[in-house]
């Protein structure tokens, strides 16, 4: 759609006229491999969680319980880890026992994903709604799991999820980037992808024409689950800790990355290239206004004005482009 | 009596009536009269965002940016109470209050309006710009000392009782002023022609163009009066806490979306009373109150209102699916 | 030219005056309007008289949406034309401007408020454009209550306008357009989902206006019913007016032909007596209260019609047919084999397709391009060894329908959206008879398609059935079921009320059947044989 391929075009525009800017301002150290890797070594949780969000955007739907399932499944990682890991001790048990610990987390993040998708797909209650409720439960569990409190003291065994490197290139980054190519596969390579692209634009249709809605809309909330429960690993990595409320700014943060690159607020349109160069602007301004010594508070002010702006420019380019027909 | 059944507030009134009874019967303080004062002050605030967000709901839209506007407007003001806090007078306060919000609220409106960016969107940039700029220029720090008669006023209550124990209670002004603008804007959605435009509004936009509604005006009406509230919030929190906590609010923007919407708001638009919203405060305010008193930890209280929204939100879904599939049939051939 | 001074006295002395029945209520002259490179309207006058009830007639794309949107001021001619509202130049960009002179549209989707009561839809414009600020119940009601009056209706106020029926809606609409004082009302495709007796209470009404002096334009594609209610009748093509005539002096045929150009010969479809088994047989198929007793049988290479009119249950019956509804009691026998529990994808499994009645919201996912709407019903087949999707399979398939169906759609990501609604209708069937199915169930097939296309569509239909589908038409309009079914069923409030052999009789004859049987108390079951 000529529509999708100027707004990739804008986001790339945008993205090296950024990266001109910063490099411009910081300097080489810009550029160097410090802060590249730093860079790389951040983006992966946002970025995670931005596909997760992505999916069910996608269908025209909203999981606000993202951030909370994460940390819900990273707290029960954490727990079991404590439980039944001495921090010193490693070897092949401590392997399978992280291995096992693992799994629960994700279970866990999957059946959150699983019952979100019920509440949307069977039930047809809003997402909005739905995720809204979710989210309070889940939140209120982690909670009371952990007494308010941080879980902390891992074996460093669990530090290779998040700090670790492999040929210079951060671990975290690496997962980040099958999970980006897995996304993308499924998006535009299956026959669910094409269905979820369909059912966000019109799910009437899409069920006169034979396809189960439900199973999509299912699946679509199971996969924002997955997804979800593997950013919870890395950041239980990354922090070494695990709490009720981290992340929290994220959620605001995967819908305006899932916006700004492409994805349409209504569902149905949206690609995963342009959530990933979106990903890439956000992380360049977080880390240069850092570089420049500048709060990262004003990093959020700037990603939030360069989301109204994408959108104007959208707006415009729209405008333009019917006007001509 | 069918159309009593049909509307979406009777059963959240039941809700309230049951857990009541409930709640009363495991404590019977609950039904005391120091617990319904307490409870009216401590859901005051929650209340005074609901109302701002009813008027956006039913218009069609959604607001995600209000906590940071009465964030800013509470943080303003306890700058101006700690530099020159014995020339000011409360009334200058919520007047400042009131307009910065209504100012901050009118950019919300005009993103939304001049550029078609869908609200939730626009809403979640703007909060973080927002909240951004209030946490760069504040540096997060709490601020205190305000001036005694700010103090003494928050204490003011309507009729002074007193507890076996002594602790004096009553009516809160707090409360009052939650009450006064529920008033107000009760009146505004149901006697006005700009209430009832807004309904129109959010029952069909462009109908609502075509019969000569001012679509941008009431954008503008709608939102600006969203941050009104949200400033005149923050000075309500500011009275309650004594001091600016730039951080506290944020992040319970969600609630107050549920009470509104367990009140039968629709997000779609167009459907909503301040009477179900009020109720929808008053039964959060109640299963967090009740379980309070059971002993409940506080942080079982989020999993039950979790629940709550999921169990109401299901309920009238499925009321409204039913006439909608018997609608769609009798259309049809 | 006359001098200045001379008209501006005479449009003073009407103004003093009041309206002169004599001239026209409204005028257009020399009326051109293109979009870009596309010519909406060219040279076009037209003319509606004080009182009259006008028929507007037109093909999709002879310019009657837009000559609609100019009269309403929503857009404006180009310059160059006169327009002329009881003798005064109107020119204006706002719909308001056109309301004040007394003009007003009634859209087909009537553009109510569904979460509003009957009288604050009925009275709200009026209000604002008073610019009253405060409302009050007594105002709204007393508001209503005098437009009601004037048309002799009662409808209760405070119910909420989404409880209405849609007939009910339109009179609501009506009533807000009386509130304003109209002169002349635009009805774009009143009748659309009203039952016949709903049109038949709608008629007098406009009647019982004009003896009030409202004027009405009456813009319809249903010939039948522009006939029996206007005097003069418009005809546009291509953007120009053909001419206008009085209802008395023309009949429908001919209107037909001057709105395509064309002269339509309708061929009959001959079906060659039945040799197999039947390929779908209903045996007491009924569900409850919306069709009872459902017992017939369809043949490979049938077209087998069913029509009645609105509310007979065809669309209920076919959507069970089709596994969306299960019935609550008969059976249904598929090639020789009860099915039990329906579903749609059983349903495709077995080889039924449907094509639904609204194509833009239940048969095509209009934002999306033409190649993902043809695989949406078969991309489960066009996947490579990995199971991914098989670009190259896939553009084969749309080449092949592209070719096939003689589709005209912009390659790449257009959206159907921008495709006329012959092609995409050609569209929906291409995606349907990708599953290669052996019943095909077609629900008003072309609705607001004009005439080329239709006949190009009948022609499809009957070659499908020619290669040995079975095919099943619903629909309303008598001239397409007689011309390509070989057998016709009618239905009336949820049962077969009588069946028809083409071959053997001649179209007047059923359609003199559906209306009469509508008015009949009694229903007569009856076969032919």
């Amino acid at each position: 759609m000529s529509l999708k391929l100027s707004h990739l075009s804008v986001l790339l525009i945008v993205m090296v006229v950024i990266f001109l800017g910063l490099w411009a301002l910081c300097g080489n150290v810009f550029i160097g491999i410090e802060n590249i890797q730093s860079m790389a070594f951040q983006i992966p949780e946002l970025g995670i969680l931005s596909l997760g969000m992505m999916i069910v955007m996608l269908t025209g739907g909203i999981n606000l319980s993202l951030i909370a399932t994460s940390n819900l499944s990273g707290i029960i990682l954490g727990l079991l880890l404590k439980q039944f890991i001495n921090p010193e001790s490693t070897g092949l048990g401590v392997v399978v026992i992280i291995a096992l610990a693992i799994m629960v987390g994700q279970l866990i993040a999957i059946s959150i994903g699983f019952f979100n998708g019920m509440l949307v797909a069977v039930l047809d209650i809003s997402p909005i709604l739905a995720t809204l409720g979710t989210m309070m439960i889940i939140r209120g569990t982690s909670l009371v799991l952990t007494n308010g409190d941080v879980i902390s003291g891992f074996t460093s065994a669990m530090q290779v999820f998040g700090i670790s490197d492999f040929l210079g290139i951060p671990t975290p980054f690496i997962i980040f980037l099958i999970c980006t190519l897995i996304m993308g596969i499924i998006l535009n390579q299956t026959t669910f992808g094409l269905k979820v692209y369909l059912i966000g634009s019109n799910p009437l249709a899409c069920f006169f024409s034979g396809i189960k809605n439900q199973s999509v809309l299912l699946r679509t909330y199971i996969i924002s689950g997955i997804y979800s429960g593997i950013a919870g690993l890395i950041m239980l990595s990354r922090f070494n800790s695990a709490k009720a409320n981290y992340g929290d700014s994220y959620l605001l943060l995967t819908i305006l990355a899932s916006v700004m690159g492409g994805v349409s607020a209504t569902g149905g349109f949206g690609k995963v290239s342009g959530l990933l160069i979106s990903l890439i602007i956000l992380q360049m301004i977080s880390s240069g206004f850092n570089l420049l010594g500048i709060s990262s508070y004003l990093s959020l002010v700037f990603s939030g004005i360069i989301l109204i702006l994408v959108m104007i420019i959208r707006y415009t380019v729209d405008k333009l482009q019917s006007r001509k027909i | 009596m069918k159309r009593i059944l049909d509307r979406h507030e009777i059963y959240v009134l039941i809700a309230i009536i049951v857990f009541s009874s409930l709640f009363s019967i495991i404590n019977p303080r609950f039904l005391s009269l120091e617990n319904f004062f307490d409870l009216l002050k401590g859901y005051s605030l929650m209340g005074i965002f609901t109302l701002g967000m009813l008027i956006v709901i039913v218009s069609g839209g959604i607001d995600l940016s209000f906590t940071a506007i009465a964030t800013i407007c509470g943080y303003v003001n306890a700058l101006l109470l700690i530099s020159y806090g014995e020339e000011l007078n409360l009334f200058i306060i919520f007047l400042i209050a009131a307009g910065i919000g209504a100012a901050l609220g009118m950019v919300n409106a005009v993103i939304i309006h001049k550029f078609d960016i869908a609200p939730i969107i626009s809403t979640i940039a703007t909060s973080n710009i927002f909240f951004g700029l209030l946490m760069f220029i504040s540096g997060g720090k709490w601020l205190q000392g305000f001036p005694l008669w700010f103090e003494d006023f928050a204490k003011i209550k309507m009729q002074t009782l007193y507890s076996p124990e002594g602790t004096p209670y009553g009516l809160s002004i707090v409360s009052v002023i939650f009450l006064m603008l529920l008033v107000i804007t009760a009146l505004i959605l149901k006697y006005t022609t700009l209430g009832r435009s807004i309904y129109a509004m959010g029952g069909d936009k462009i109908s609502a163009k075509r019969a000569g509604i001012n679509v941008f005006g009431i954008h503008v009406f709608v939102y600006s009066f969203m941050g009104l509230v949200a400033g005149i919030g923050g000075v309500v929190q500011l009275l309650l806490v004594n001091a600016s906590a730039p951080n506290s609010l944020v992040g319970k923007e969600l609630d107050v979306i549920a009470a509104v919407v367990i009140g039968g708001a629709n997000l779609a638009g167009g459907v909503g009373t301040i009477l179900g919203t009020l109720l929808g405060v008053i039964l959060i305010a109640i299963m967090g109150n009740g379980l309070t008193l059971m002993r409940v930890p506080s942080i079982y209280i989020n999993i039950i209102i979790g629940f709550l929204i999921l169990i109401s939100i299901g309920a009238s879904t499925y009321r409204r699916k039913k006439t909608k599939r018997q609608r769609i049939i009798t259309e049809n051939n | 030219m006359v001098k200045p001074n001379i008209i501006v006295l005479i449009s003073y002395y009407k103004m003093i005056k009041g309206a002169n029945v004599d001239e026209p209520l409204l005028s257009l002259k020399n009326v051109n309007k293109n979009y870009g490179g596309v010519i909406a309207l060219k040279d076009v006058d037209f003319e509606i008289m004080h009182g009259e009830i006008h028929g507007l007639v037109g093909e999709n794309g002879s310019g009657k949406s837009t000559l609609i949107k100019i009269i309403s001021g929503v857009v404006q001619p180009n310059p160059g034309s006169t327009i002329e509202i009881n003798g005064l130049p109107f020119t204006s960009h706002k719909e308001i401007e056109a309301i004040d002179k007394g003009v007003m549209v009634i859209y087909q989707d009537l553009s109510l408020f569904p979460n509003l009561t009957v009288a604050e839809n009925i009275a709200l414009e009026q209000i604002i454009s008073d610019h009253k600020k405060i409302i009050s119940a007594s105002e709204l009601n007393q508001i209503s209550k005098q437009a009601m009056e004037q048309i002799n209706i009662n409808l209760p106020l405070d119910d909420l306008v989404n409880h209405l029926s849609v007939a009910d809606q339109q009179l609501v609409a009506i009533c807000r357009a009386l509130t304003r004082n109209v002169k002349l009302i635009i009805m774009d495709e009143p009748t659309a989902s009203l039952t016949s007796r709903e049109v038949d209470s709608l008629f007098s009404l406009i009647t019982d206006m004009k003896n009030k002096g409202i004027t009405t334009l009456f813009v319809s594609h249903k010939l039948n019913e522009v006939f029996t209610i206007a005097d003069r009748i418009t005809v546009l093509r291509d953007g120009g007016v053909v001419g206008v005539y009085e209802t008395t002096d023309v009949n429908e045929e001919e209107i037909t032909m001057l709105m395509t150009g064309k002269k339509i010969s309708y061929e009959k479809f001959i079906y060659p007596p039945a040799t197999s088994q039947p390929i779908l047989d209903c045996k007491n198929l009924s569900r409850k209260d919306q069709f009872d007793s459902i017992s017939f049988q369809l043949f490979p290479g049938e077209i087998l019609g069913i029509t009645g009119l609105l509310g007979s249950g065809r669309t209920e019956l076919a959507l069970t047919l089709f596994g969306i509804n299960q019935p609550t009691s008969g059976e249904i026998i598929f090639d020789g084999i009860p099915m039990e529990k329906m579903s749609i994808q059983k349903a495709m499994h077995k080889g039924i397709g449907y094509v639904p009645e609204d194509r833009l919201r239940q048969g095509l996912v209009i934002d999306h391009s033409f190649e993902n709407n043809l695989i949406i019903t078969t991309m489960e087949k066009l996947v490579n060894n990995l199971s991914f999707l098989d670009r190259g399979k896939i553009f084969k398939m749309v080449k092949y329908w592209a070719e096939g169906l003689s589709i005209k759609a912009p390659g790449g990501d257009s959206p159907v959206r921008t495709l006329s609604g012959g092609n995409q209708q050609k569209v929906v069937l291409a995606k349907w008879l990708a599953i290669r199915p052996k019943v095909l169930i077609l629900d008003g097939p072309t609705i607001g398609i004009d005439v080329a296309a239709k006949q190009s569509i009948h022609e499809t239909i009957k070659k499908l059935a020619r290669d040995g589908i079975a095919i099943i038409l619903i629909s309303d309009e008598i001239p397409e079921v007689f011309s390509t079914c070989n057998r016709i069923l009618v239905m009336h409030k949820g049962k077969i009320v009588r069946e028809f052999y083409t071959e053997q009789i001649d179209q007047e004859e059923i359609r003199r059947f559906v209306y009469e049987s509508n008015n009949n108390k009694e229903m007569i079951h009856e076969k032919d044989s």
